[in-house]
């Protein structure tokens, strides 16, 4: 009896996606449910290192399978679910499910400054957006995707804030790990050209390719280096 | 100008209308010449201006911060303010530029994100549980916006009556109110909101009942639910654990959204 194909027996007729938890919960009371079957006893306390490693196995198995429905583990609970490629044919079976509308421009900015620089206050928020929050911020907190999670040390005490478990299930993330480009953003340094020259206003000299989302982590910012000693002279450039 | 139709570009902010400027240049951020991007903004907002347009008060410090970078640029090295070596943050031009990068990155996340969500749509999951998994998550929380809403509903049904203009004195202040709706609140269990405003008879008596109610509410002594959107309201007593030991003046309550007394009598 593999733990995988347990699992796979289980998470196949759940109603709902199950945590780590709910898992061992099944496993531990199964033998109430089976007269003296050894088996079954034996499984009745798994690792959680072992219930992991069978739940990706299992995932990966569907997946080198090319099954239309796979495995996968949203805000830390699994599930089975169907592949966006057979949309059409589900969505004609199963008819108009209620969604809620989706995220404005302005929404999504928000919640993708505040998801990776959690906790965070509104007027960080704003710092980077260079707008105010308020609207957006009261949306993001109806529809159950933010929620404030403390308080900042800083004179007036603002609050600070962070994205829920809806916010998971909402973009299908197992955990805020799985955030793109998650080391890059929470820490953004960029790197400091190595001189700005002051004859042709706005010159810098740093490769491009630290605007584009990488997803290795950035060196820390360099010394602003003494500025050009031969464009001291120079006329200015700019036009009035 | 009122002829005019202009199809013009709202922008959400003064560093959205930079990258969309930096973008129609075609350049790089770092290769930017911010002279130039000076010029453009400042035209857009002169644009934004002639065409009666509301400008954000972001966009006007942007401006300023715009015109000075410009400025600097116009003096020779020599009589630049000095910018010292440990004075990283000092630099505005540096500090722009990091400010448009950061944005930008954020912004290209947000793209992403919206891929995500819209992948999300095309999901199902193997039972689709019930509709509590997809429709917008029960709030079990009741905002001020349900609570207005629900005192409107009941100021509503006073409109009509309050065509004599006399003026009668405030029979009942707030903290009458209070005690009042604690006692309703403990020999009823739960309260809805309809029972509160029993055997009123004006307007006034509905919003110091109302502004009790916030009170109580925000003092932690009531606790109100909504068991689906736009549902019922109830009230109950808060569990003694719940309650903070001092009282604290009406002045304090929480009226986020600005309603003042004068403002609900007015509005209707």
């Amino acid at each position: 009896m593999e733990l995988k194909l347990i699992l796979e027996s289980v998470l196949f007729s759940a109603q709902k996606p199950l945590s780590m938890k709910e898992l061992r919960e099944v496993l531990a009371s199964a033998p109430e449910h089976a007269q003296a079957n050894d088996t079954v006893r034996a499984l009745k306390k798994v690792r959680e290192s072992e219930l992991i490693t069978a739940l990706e196995q299992l995932a990966n198995e569907h997946e080198q399978a090319q099954r239309s429905y796979r495995l996968v583990c949203v805000a830390g609970s699994w599930q089975f679910v169907t592949q966006p490629e057979y949309a059409p044919w589900l969505k004609a079976l199963v008819g108009h499910r209620i969604r809620p509308p989706r995220l404005s421009q302005p929404a999504l900015e928000t919640l993708a400054i505040l998801a990776y620089r959690q906790p965070v206050t509104r007027a960080e928020i704003e710092q980077v957006r260079g707008v105010t929050v308020d609207g957006v911020m009261q949306t993001l907190v109806e529809r159950g995707l933010v929620e404030q999670v403390g308080r900042a040390d800083v004179v007036g005490r603002p609050m600070t804030y962070g994205t829920t478990a809806v916010f998971l299930e909402y973009f299908g993330l197992r955990s805020l790990e799985d955030l793109p480009a998650a080391d890059e953003l929470r820490r953004l340094v960029v790197q400091k050209p190595g001189a700005l020259a002051t004859a042709d206003p706005g010159l810098a000299t740093v490769p491009p390719e630290q605007l584009a989302l990488t997803t290795q982590e950035q060196k820390t910012t360099t010394e602003h280096t003494e500025r050009d000693p031969a464009a001291q002279g120079s006329p200015p450039a700019a036009p009035l | 100008m009122a002829e005019y139709k202009v199809k013009f570009e709202v922008f959400e902010g003064p560093l959205d209308l930079l990258l969309y400027l930096i973008k129609k240049e075609e350049v790089d951020i770092y290769e930017v010449n911010l002279t130039q991007l000076a010029t453009q903004f400042i035209e857009y907002i002169e644009t934004m201006r002639m065409l009666d347009l509301e400008i954000a008060g972001e966009f006007l410090v942007m401006a300023s911060t715009l015109m000075y970078i410009k400025s600097r640029e116009l003096l020779p090295v020599e009589q630049q303010a000095q910018v010292d070596a440990e004075d990283d943050g000092q630099d505005p031009r540096w500090e722009l530029i990091r400010q448009l990068v950061e944005y930008k990155k954020f912004k290209d996340a947000a793209a992403q994100f919206q891929r995500l969500e819209a992948r999300q749509e095309d999901i199902f999951p193997r039972l689709p549980g019930k509709l509590e998994f997809d429709a917008p998550m029960p709030r079990p929380e009741v905002s001020i916006f349900d609570l207005v809403n629900a005192v409107n509903a009941v100021l509503k049904r006073f409109n009509q009556r309050e065509d004599l203009r006399d003026i009668f004195d405030d029979k009942w202040t707030v903290s009458e109110k209070i005690e009042h709706l604690l006692r309703l609140a403990s020999e009823r269990s739960p309260l809805k909101f309809s029972d509160l405003f029993e055997g009123i008879t004006s307007r006034s008596e509905v919003v110091v009942t109302f502004l009790a109610l916030l009170e109580l509410i925000r003092l932690k002594q009531l606790t109100v639910l909504q068991r689906e959107p736009f549902g019922d309201i109830e009230i109950c007593r808060s569990p003694p654990s719940a309650q903070p030991p001092e009282a604290a003046t009406v002045a304090d309550a929480p009226l986020r959204s600005g309603l003042g007394v004068e403002e609900i009598q007015q509005s209707s």
